[in-house]
């Protein structure tokens, strides 16, 4: 089992917990679990060919799986996963 | 509406100023709508028309937030040529809900102009800036 830190956006999907369990040994595998127990937020994190998104960013304990193996990376239980999504925009309409 | 003291909405302007003529963006963080803390952000798009804070850095702010027992109260961020407007950018990339934007136009960089929104489902609201002449009382 990991500890899984919910932003808050996403929070109105896991009844406004911030902190939820979940299992899997990839974070792929995490992702699918938390769907099955709050549906809907896969589609949050992943785009529609089931990649995470450009800018929701992934911490396993301080480290950002870009830099790991990206959603194949492997957690094992005790870690603290965290979602984060990203501050970005801008004036430009393009 | 959305509370700050001078001293931090002068530093927001600052920044957004130092950055200039690319955009500035930023994390404010504080209590039931009150600013007691601001956190400037490294851009890492370091463009004119775009901002992306820096993910390293975002997620130690993040923490230290939680640490000091601070919410996410806004995030702001420079139109360097445009009024301080949400863009269509601005409304699909807006994933805090919960959260205040500040728009810093620098449009006429002698004379900056703030505005404030709340964004949800890509459509916004504009709110009130209260800009108390306090000090600091944060952390």
């Amino acid at each position: 089992m990991v500890k899984v830190r919910i932003p808050s956006p996403l929070q109105k999907l896991t009844d406004n917990q911030v902190l939820v369990t979940g299992k899997g040994g990839t974070i792929k595998e995490l992702i699918d679990d938390l769907e099955r127990q709050f549906p809907g937020i896969k589609g949050r994190i992943c785009d529609e060919d089931g990649h995470i998104r450009r800018f929701v960013n992934i911490y396993i304990n301080e480290e950002d799986i870009r830099f790991l193996n990206g959603e194949e990376t492997a957690i094992k239980s005790g870690d603290e996963i965290s979602i984060i999504p990203a501050i970005a925009g801008g004036e430009t309409d393009v | 509406m959305i509370t700050l003291g001078f001293p931090y909405f002068e530093e927001v302007i600052e920044h957004s100023k130092r950055e200039y003529p690319n955009e500035a963006c930023g994390i404010l963080a504080g209590k039931n709508g009150q600013v007691k803390k601001v956190y400037p952000m490294t851009n890492i798009e370091k463009s004119p028309l775009t901002y992306l804070a820096d993910p390293r850095e975002q997620f130690k702010v993040i923490k230290e937030m939680r640490k000091l027992g601070l919410e996410l109260v806004g995030i702001y961020h420079s139109h360097p040529e445009s009024e301080p407007y949400p863009s269509k950018r601005d409304l699909e990339m807006a994933f805090y809900p919960e959260a205040i934007y500040l728009i810093i136009s620098l449009k006429d960089i002698k004379k900056p102009k703030v505005k404030a929104f709340r964004i949800k489902d890509s459509q916004f609201e504009e709110v009130k800036i209260k800009v108390n002449k306090e000090v600091k009382n944060g952390y």
